[in-house]
């Protein structure tokens, strides 16, 4: 067996039928809980236990980059003096929670460097692949890279962030086959070598979305972050029927025949989320022993009496324990056909058939909002953009069916963070939440928005489309359902972002009964830990 | 006659100050405002007509005299006891129906020559207001010898008559004078084609503001600020492009304008800023959202109140007031009477004796999703 792989100790995912002895079902609600009561029938969809990690990471991850796969190159035979290497990174997205140190990007570019270091190599530059997120600070860079490789690049300028707003800073490569533009980072383009270090946490990260989307600007990625494209992801996790990842793997072939070249290494975590002072969150609730049942009740009594802001410092200073479980390196498109099988392997849950309503309780995190506030559009998005889409084959939920989400959906946000939230909560959402019709009236206008890109550049703000893009992502989910429900939120903000607010589960079911019809099927979606439904 | 008096007593005075500041239209139960029976005003002279009125607005003037937060700017042009009312549709002895426009000019004092400004047209800014033969009063509403709206009958100058054409309602009627106001507003505010407007403030003048700047003049965007869900509705079908609500105008300024920031305060804004409120923060709002060496035009009555000054000096802005009209807003407001549909924004009416009750909810309008509050006369018994 290869070092890079690692086997199945935890047991897989598991489809639980609800019965009269089945206890409450444990909802994500933002930084919260609530124990909810789910009706008799009703399925729990858990995630399969972690993964066991790699013994080894080290020694996987050289063997990685000296058994490359595909065409490529053992990475040494690539590295010459005098050439230019550019190393790129994913951002502050990825992985979520952010994971204990030391940090899967740390590991792998303290590898590369290395092999740089031995070849010779001297102009080497770390790059941010942020696309048009928002800037990382120095405290999450120095997290991700480690004190070694922080100190030794950034003080000379040498570990830099994308900017997709400097026309200096980037490259026009040509068009797709579809006339799809293709920019990308000036200095990775004309780089000897991009090393592109990608931590995966679902199945739609990495392959040519690493280098096509985080290395672009907006004139490249409108190409595929708009509705249409993500009405044909069905689901933008199954590389299979997503138009996402085809618009992608189009662009990396304008980035391949450009000559330029990609050595892409996609690492993969096991599900192993939360320490050890939230191991109930890890657990199966009828599995909690007497710790587990303690531990929920001093976090949640603790949580009741706890300010807002100080919760969210509590929430956001968790450190995930996730462990790699590959490593692959080499030729891109190779590569991330191992990648997503180890995805896979992780997350993967087999469903039988789809249910009239489909519940989810949504955390306090989402990719676009660590270390800051998940605002109302984050909720939307983090429900309807990413959990909705945890899929295969078929939706959780019926066509026309409804899904019910529990956070608390304030009326907040991270005011340096997302600048462009607040006025697309303010003047958008009160006008339209059509995506088409958003797309069609507003978005060029908080796209080209010389505020926003100030703060994109030179704060730490998301670009000023960015609150478009995470509708856009909701658009599938918003053409399939016959409704939307949120529980326990801000009724002001639910009714804003156009869905129905409920105080309890119960008021949120028998409301939806009123779309779906009397005694509807109901699913589960016991999330995080992350899982990928195979519906059948 | 019925009418509602308000008479200088100091104590029912400092009560209504108090009650007013619990709550906006408490003032109408305790204070100087009661309901009696008075003779009939005499008519001052040639020229003068008795008016019934049919229906009497509720202003927002009416509402600081009734809670005791006037200013004491008005002292000496206001004569006690009166009977309050200048928003008025009435009618004449021989049953035309006529608008009042309420400005005591020299023409209704009988002053020859008229002052500089009656002369030049500018009639709002009588030089005159406390003289000639009529008692102090800046219009009819705040003068002893006129009468007022708010009872059943008032005198008029014929200058101050102006007809209501047969196809317009007694409903649209009522809103014609508050709508010269706003005709006012727009000629003065130096509006150009293109330009972003800010109209800050979306009760009756705000409202009308927008539907005059649509009628009168040819800007790029008119931003509304408005508090309230059926302000935001009307706002936006009366011509605003953009609703904002209060707390979301700098925002709103910026994005439209692409404008950058110092902190809260716009580099750039908007070219026009009309306020229709008068508070502190709508005037502070308003320097914060204007650009440099743009105009603010204050159309809310401000009263005594406190503002940094520091924008206005530091942008060179241009701070106008706008009171009243001249005499040819009127024709200009009776179109838009007419065009806008205005009778939509008289949200009640009221007769004389349920006073108190309706200075409230005119005090509440916004928050009660009303816009204008007017008494209802046409089936008061006459003595």
């Amino acid at each position: 067996m290869a070092p890079n792989n690692s086997v199945r100790h935890g047991r897989p995912g598991f489809v639980l039928e609800v019965d009269r002895s089945t206890p409450p079902t444990l909802f994500w609600h933002g930084e919260g809980f609530r124990l909810e009561k789910l009706p008799v029938g009703s399925r729990v969809i858990y995630a399969p236990e972690p993964v066991t990690a790699l013994k080894d990471p080290d020694g996987a991850i050289r063997h990685a980059l000296l058994n490359p796969l595909g065409d490529s190159k053992p990475l040494p035979d690539l590295l010459t003096p005098g050439m230019k290497l550019t190393i790129c990174f994913d951002d502050i997205s990825l992985p979520l929670p952010p994971m204990q140190k030391p940090d899967i990007r740390q590991m792998v570019i303290e590898a590369v460097l290395d092999l740089a270091a031995e070849a010779g190599v001297d102009d080497v530059v770390l790059l941010a692949a942020l696309a048009l997120h928002r800037r990382m600070t120095d405290a999450e860079l120095r997290h991700a890279l480690g004190d070694r490789v922080f100190d030794a690049f950034a003080p000379s300028g040498l570990l830099q962030q994308h900017d997709a707003e400097d026309p200096s800073k980037l490259m026009h490569l040509g068009a797709t086959e579809a006339g799809e533009d293709v920019e990308i980072n000036r200095r990775a383009a004309e780089s000897d070598l991009i090393v592109y270090v990608n931590i995966n946490l679902v199945a739609m990260d990495g392959g040519w979305k690493s280098t096509a989307t985080g290395l672009s600007s907006y004139k490249s990625l409108r190409h595929h972050h708009n509705v249409k494209t993500m009405q044909h992801s069905r689901s933008f996790m199954d590389q299979h029927r997503s138009e996402l990842h085809s618009s992608n793997w189009r662009m990396g072939k304008v980035i391949k025949d450009a000559g330029i070249k990609v050595f892409q290494i996609e690492t993969t975590l096991n599900n192993d989320t939360f320490p050890d002072s939230f191991d109930f969150l890890q657990k199966r609730e009828w599995e909690w022993g007497p710790r587990d049942r303690a531990s929920f009740l001093a976090v949640s009594k603790t949580l009741d009496r706890t300010p807002d802001r100080l919760k969210r410092g509590i929430f956001h200073g968790i450190k995930a324990p996730h462990r790699m479980t590959s490593v692959q390196a080499g030729e891109v498109e190779a590569v991330h056909a191992v990648t997503t099988e180890n995805v896979y392997r992780q997350q993967l849950v087999q469903v039988e058939g789809q249910t009239d309503v489909l519940t989810m309780g949504l955390p306090y995190i989402s990719p676009y909002n660590v270390n800051s506030i998940m605002n109302p559009i984050l909720v939307a998005c983090l429900g309807l953009g990413y959990f909705f889409n945890l899929y295969r084959n078929k939706p959780l939920v019926r066509e026309g069916g409804v899904v019910i989400m529990s956070h608390p959906t304030p009326w907040a946000f991270h005011p340096v963070h997302h600048p462009s939230y607040i006025d697309f909560f303010e003047q958008v959402l009160s006008e339209t939440t059509d995506p088409l019709e958003m797309e069609s009236k507003f978005e060029e206008q908080f796209a080209t928005d010389p505020w926003y890109i100030h703060l994109y550049r030179t704060s730490y703000a998301y670009h000023g489309v960015h609150p478009f893009y995470m509708w856009y992502w909701c658009a599938h989910a918003l053409q399939h359902l016959g409704g939307v429900i949120i529980v326990g939120g801000d009724p002001r903000s639910v009714r804003r972002l156009g869905f129905k607010p409920a105080s309890t589960l119960r008021d949120a079911l028998e409301m939806a009964e009123d779309v779906v019809g009397r005694d509807p099927s109901i699913t589960h979606l016991h999330n995080p830990p992350l899982f990928l439904a195979d519906v059948r | 006659m019925r009418a509602l008096l308000f008479e200088r007593k100091i104590a029912k005075y400092a009560a209504a100050a108090v009650a007013g500041r619990l709550a906006p239209g408490r003032g109408a139960k305790v204070g100087p405002l009661h309901l009696a029976d008075i003779d009939e005003p005499e008519l001052p002279g040639p020229g003068w007509h008795r008016v019934r009125p049919r229906l009497a607005g509720i202003c927002g003037s009416d509402l600081a005299t009734v809670d005791g937060r006037s200013s004491r700017y008005f002292e000496p042009i206001v004569s006690f006891p009166f009977v309050p009312g200048h928003e008025v549709v009435g009618e004449l002895d021989d049953g035309r129906r006529v608008v009042i426009e309420p400005v005591l000019t020299c023409a209704t004092r009988g002053i020859d020559p008229a002052c500089d400004m009656c002369a030049s047209g500018n009639t709002g800014n009588c030089e005159r207001i406390a003289y000639g033969h009529l008692e102090p009063g800046l219009q009819t509403g705040f003068c002893r010898d006129t009468g007022g709206g708010w009872g059943l009958t008032l005198v008029a100058h014929e200058s101050q008559l102006h007809a209501v054409p047969d196809a317009l309602t007694d409903e649209a009627a009522v809103l014609v004078e508050p709508t010269a106001c706003a005709v006012h507003a727009v000629q003065t505010s130096g509006v150009a084609e293109g330009d972003v407007v800010v109209v800050l403030g979306a009760g009756t003048l705000g409202l009308l503001t927008i539907a005059a700047l649509r009628k009168l003049s040819l800007p790029g965007t008119v931003i509304a600020v408005a508090k309230h869900p059926e302000q935001r509705a009307l706002a936006r079908s009366l011509g605003a492009d953009v609703v904002a609500e209060p707390g979301e105008v700098r925002r709103a300024v910026r994005r439209t304008t692409r404008s950058l920031a110092n902190g809260d305060v716009l580099t750039g804004g908007a070219d026009v800023v009309i306020d229709c409120v008068g508070s502190s923060d709508s005037i502070t709002d308003s320097f914060a959202v204007t650009r440099p060496k743009g105009r603010v035009s204050l159309v809310g009555m401000a009263g005594s109140t406190t503002v940094d000054l520091t924008p206005l000096w530091h942008k060179e802005l241009q701070l106008a007031g706008t009171y009243a009209y001249r005499h040819e807003a009127f024709p200009l407001a009776f179109e838009i009477a007419a065009e806008a549909n205005l009778e939509r924004l008289l949200s009640a009416t009221y007769p004389l004796d349920r006073y108190a009750e309706a200075i409230q909810h005119a005090a509440e309008a916004g928050r009660r999703g009303a816009v204008k509050i007017a008494f209802d006369l046409r089936t008061e018994r006459r003595r």
